[in-house]
C-alpha cells in the first residue's frame, strides 16, 4: 500500500533558506552601501534592456509564456506520476535515481556517492539546489573539497562570500575587488594580473583547466528533466558546465522535484523563454542534454538525486504552488525596485528578489521567513516579467495573511510599519505603493482580508487616490 | 506504515501525493499556438551567428578544405571525429583521428573540425548530436578552436523544428557562439572554458 505522509517544510540548521536577520534589518545595511547600489542598478538596468530587445523580436512571446505556465501547472498536478516516469527512464538509460526527503538526506546521499568513488574533490557547476541544501559545507565537513567552476561562483567562493543574484552571483563585486580576491586566493596566479575582465577570465581559465582534467567527480543541478525520455538539460554560458558534464567519470545531478517536464516537446517552450528572460540572449552559448549514460562518451556513472526539502509543503498550497513553476531566470529580480535597492543578501535565503520572497517562506514555513513577504511594494513588475506567469503579487498578499496568523500581532505590525516607513521615505517607491494599495484592496474584496502592511499603513497615513498609471509607465518615467 | 521501513522514495512520493490529495485544480490544457515553423533564412542564421561572435564562412562544399587551411597555421594539429568526410581536411594540417585520444592530446590540438546535426536560424545555434561525423562530446570542448561545417539542409528556422529533428537519447550540445561570460561588471568576455573561437562553415 502506498504510504501517505503529510508534506513537510525544509528542516532548520542545514542549508541556506533562512537569513540570520529579518529583511528590513538586512536591507538597511545594503541601503547604506552606495557602491553596492550602483553595481546593482547597473546590472539590472543593463539586463533589462538586453532582455527587452530580444523579447521584442519574439512575436509569439505571450503565447510562449502562456504555454510555459500551462506546462508547469500541468506538471505540478501530476508531479508524483511524472517523477516515477522520469525515474524509470533514467534507470533504463543506465542512470541511478536517489530520492532525498530534505537537505540533510540529499547531502548525505551525495557525500556517500562521492566517498564511494574514493575522490576527495568534486567540480561543481552552478546550481541553486545544491546551494539551497548547503552541499559544499556538508562535503567540506566530510573532507571533500567542492570547487565551484562558474566564474561568478568562483569569485564568491574565493572571496568567502555569498551570491547576491541568481544569474550574476558576484554582481556586488567590481573588477578591482575581483582582482584582489584572485591575487589573494588563487594558487599560482600571475602577480601582474590586471583588473581587465578578459585578463581575469583568462586567469580563471588557467586556474580551472587542470582541475577539470584531473577531478573524477562532478556535481551539477538541472534546468529541466524530461519524464518521457529521461533526458536532463543544463543551460550555461561559459563552458564550465560542459566540462563538468563531459570530463569526469562520475556525474551526480541534484534536482528539485519541480524541475521535471512531461515531454521532450515541452523543451521547445522553455528553451525559448529562459535565455530571453534570463540573460537577454536569443540562446545561451551552451546547452547540454544527456540521457542516462552513453557508452564511450562522457561520465560512465550517472546519479540523479531528486530533492523534496519543503517542496511538498509548497505543492500542498493551491495558491502558493505556482512558485514551483519558477525556471530561475531572474527576470523578476531585474525589474524589482526593492531588489535593486536592497540587494540579494538582504533576503537571507539563496533565493533572492521577488521569487525568493514567496518561495523561501513557503519552503521553510512562514514563521522562519516572516518578513520576506513584506520585501515588496506589490508593484506588479515581477508578474509582468515572469516567463511562466507566476503571480508573485498575489502570492505575497496570500503569504502576508499567513504571516499575520502565525505571529503575535505586535510583531506583524512592527514589520508592516518598518516596510511602510521605508517606502514612505522614498517618493518613487511610495508611488508604486499607491498602486499596491489598489491591488490589495482588490485582493481584500476577493475575501482574503486587508493585508497587514496596509492595515497599519492606511490607519496612520492619509493616502491620496492611487494614480491610474501602469507600472511600465512608472518605470519608464523614473 | 506499520512493520515496514519507509524508503525515501516512498516518503517523498507519499508527501507529494498527500499534497495533491485535496486538489481542486482543474486539469490543464497546454495551448501550443506559439510559432512552430517558419521559412528558413540562411542569411538570418549567418547574421545571428555573427551577432554572438562566431565567424561565418559561406563556401561551396569543394572549398571547405581551403577555408580550413586559411584558418589554421600550416602544420597545425586538428582533432578529427571518426566519420568526418576526409575531403574536408586540407593537406597542410596534421590530423589526429579520434581513436580514443586522451584529454591532454585533445586539449593541446589547434582545432577540432566537426559536422553538425541541426542549426537554428532564429537563434544562431548549431546542435551536435555525437554522430560519427561529430564525435564524442569532449572533442569539441577542449581545443581552442572549433570549426563546424553545416549543410543548408540541416538548417531550420525555429527551436520547435530543431527539437523535432533531434533524438533525445543522443548526448546533445547546443552551441550559440563561443564560450562567454558576463560575470565581471556584465562585460562580455569570450572564451572562459570552451573553445575561444567558433568558426561555422555554411554550405549551400
Ligand atoms: S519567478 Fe518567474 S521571473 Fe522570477 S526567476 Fe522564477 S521564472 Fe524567472
Amino acid at each position: 500500500m502506498p504510504t501517505t505522509t503529510p508534506p513537510v517544510t525544509a528542516p532548520t540548521g542545514v542549508g541556506h533558506l533562512r537569513g540570520d536577520e529579518s529583511f528590513p534589518t538586512a536591507a538597511r545595511r545594503s541601503l547604506a552601501d552606495p557602491q553596492l547600489r550602483r553595481n546593482l542598478r547597473h546590472a539590472t538596468t543593463t539586463i533589462r534592456a538586453k532582455s527587452a530587445g530580444v523579447i521584442a523580436e519574439q512575436s509569439d512571446w505571450e503565447q510562449l509564456r502562456t504555454a510555459g505556465a500551462a506546462i508547469k501547472a500541468d506538471t505540478l498536478r501530476r508531479l508524483p506520476d511524472l517523477l516515477e516516469q522520469l525515474e524509470e527512464k533514467v534507470t533504463g538509460a543506465g542512470g541511478v535515481v536517489h530520492w532525498a526527503a530534505d537537505a540533510v538526506e540529499a547531502n548525505r546521499v551525495v557525500t556517500d556517492l562521492v566517498r564511494a568513488t574514493g575522490a576527495d574533490r568534486v567540480i561543481k557547476v552552478k546550481s541553486m539546489a545544491t546551494q539551497e541544501i548547503g552541499l559544499n559545507e556538508a562535503l567540506e565537513a566530510a573532507g571533500i573539497t567542492a570547487v565551484e567552476t562558474d566564474l561568478a561562483e568562483l569569485i564568491v567562493q574565493l572571496g568567502d562570500d555569498r551570491p547576491s543574484h541568481i544569474l550574476v552571483p558576484a554582481i556586488h563585486r567590481n573588477r578591482a575587488e575581483i582582482r584582489e580576491i584572485f591575487l589573494r586566493e588563487m594558487p599560482g596566479v600571475d602577480p601582474a594580473l590586471t583588473d581587465d575582465p578578459t585578463a581575469l577570465a583568462a586567469a580563471a581559465r588557467r586556474f580551472l583547466r587542470e582541475t577539470f582534467l584531473s577531478t573524477p567527480v562532478a556535481v551539477s543541478g538541472a534546468n529541466f528533466a524530461v519524464a518521457e525520455t529521461g533526458t536532463l538539460a543544463v543551460v550555461e554560458s561559459e563552458g564550465n558546465g560542459r566540462m563538468c558534464l563531459t570530463l569526469p567519470e562520475t556525474l551526480i545531478t541534484v534536482m528539485g522535484v519541480e524541475k521535471v517536464v512531461p515531454t521532450w516537446r515541452d523543451l521547445e517552450v522553455f528553451l525559448q523563454l529562459l535565455p530571453r528572460a534570463s540573460t537577454g540572449e536569443r540562446m545561451n552559448p551552451y546547452t547540454s542534454m544527456w540521457t542516462g549514460v552513453t557508452p564511450g562518451d562522457g561520465p560512465q556513472t550517472f546519479h540523479l538525486v531528486l530533492l523534496d526539502n519543503g517542496r511538498s509543503a509548497v505543492l500542498a498550497d493551491e495558491v502558493g504552488r505556482q512558485a514551483l513553476r519558477c525556471i530561475r531566470c531572474s527576470a523578476c529580480l531585474n525589474v524589482c525596485p526593492v531588489y535593486e535597492r536592497a540587494g540579494g543578501h538582504a533576503y537571507g535565503s539563496v533565493y533572492p528578489g521577488p521569487i525568493g520572497a514567496v518561495l523561501s517562506p513557503q519552503l521553510t514555513g512562514i514563521e522562519d521567513n516572516a518578513s520576506l513577504p513584506y520585501a515588496s511594494t506589490l508593484c506588479g513588475a515581477c508578474y509582468d516579467a515572469c516567463p511562466v506567469k507566476i503571480n508573485i503579487p498575489e502570492l505575497l498578499v496570500h503569504l502576508r495573511a499567513e504571516a499575520v496568523e502565525s505571529r503575535p500581532r505586535p510583531t506583524a505590525e512592527s514589520i508592516a510599519m518598518a516596510a511602510a516607513a521605508y517606502t514612505m521615505d522614498r517618493p518613487r517607491l511610495y508611488a508604486a505603493g499607491q498602486r499596491a494599495a489598489r491591488l490589495s484592496r482588490l485582493a481584500g474584496r476577493r475575501g482574503r482580508g486587508l493585508p497587514p502592511p496596509l492595515n497599519g499603513w492606511t490607519a496612520s497615513r492619509d493616502l491620496p487616490e492611487p494614480p491610474a498609471q501602469t507600472f511600465r509607465e512608472w518605470w519608464a518615467g523614473r | 506504515m506499520v512493520g515496514r521501513a519507509v524508503t525515501s522514495r516512498d516518503l517523498v512520493l507519499g508527501r507529494l501525493r498527500a499534497a495533491l490529495a485535496a486538489d481542486t485544480a482543474a486539469p490543464v490544457d497546454v495551448p501550443r499556438d506559439y510559432r512552430q515553423a517558419a521559412a528558413v533564412d540562411l542569411d538570418q542564421l549567418a547574421q545571428r551567428l555573427a551577432d554572438y561572435r562566431a565567424h561565418v564562412h559561406r563556401v561551396a562544399e569543394g572549398a571547405v578544405a581551403d577555408t580550413i587551411a586559411d584558418l589554421l597555421p600550416a602544420g597545425g594539429t586538428v582533432v578529427v571525429p571518426p566519420g568526418l568526410p576526409p575531403a574536408w581536411l586540407p593537406p597542410t594540417v596534421t590530423a589526429l583521428p579520434d581513436d580514443g585520444l586522451d584529454h591532454a592530446r585533445i586539449g593541446a590540438a589547434d582545432a577540432v573540425v566537426t559536422a553538425a546535426a541541426v542549426a537554428i536560424a532564429q537563434t544562431g545555434t548549431v546542435v551536435l548530436d555525437a554522430s560519427p561525423d561529430q564525435g564524442r562530446r569532449v572533442l569539441s570542448l577542449l581545443p581552442d578552436r572549433h570549426v563546424c561545417v553545416v549543410r543548408a539542409d540541416q538548417v531550420v528556422a525555429t527551436v520547435p523544428e530543431a527539437l523535432a529533428r533531434l533524438t533525445p537519447h543522443r548526448p546533445l550540445t547546443w552551441i550559440s557562439g563561443p564560450s562567454a561570460t558576463s560575470d565581471i561588471e556584465l562585460i562580455r568576455v569570450e572564451g572562459v572554458h570552451g573553445p575561444r573561437q567558433l568558426h561555422i562553415i555554411l554550405l549551400p
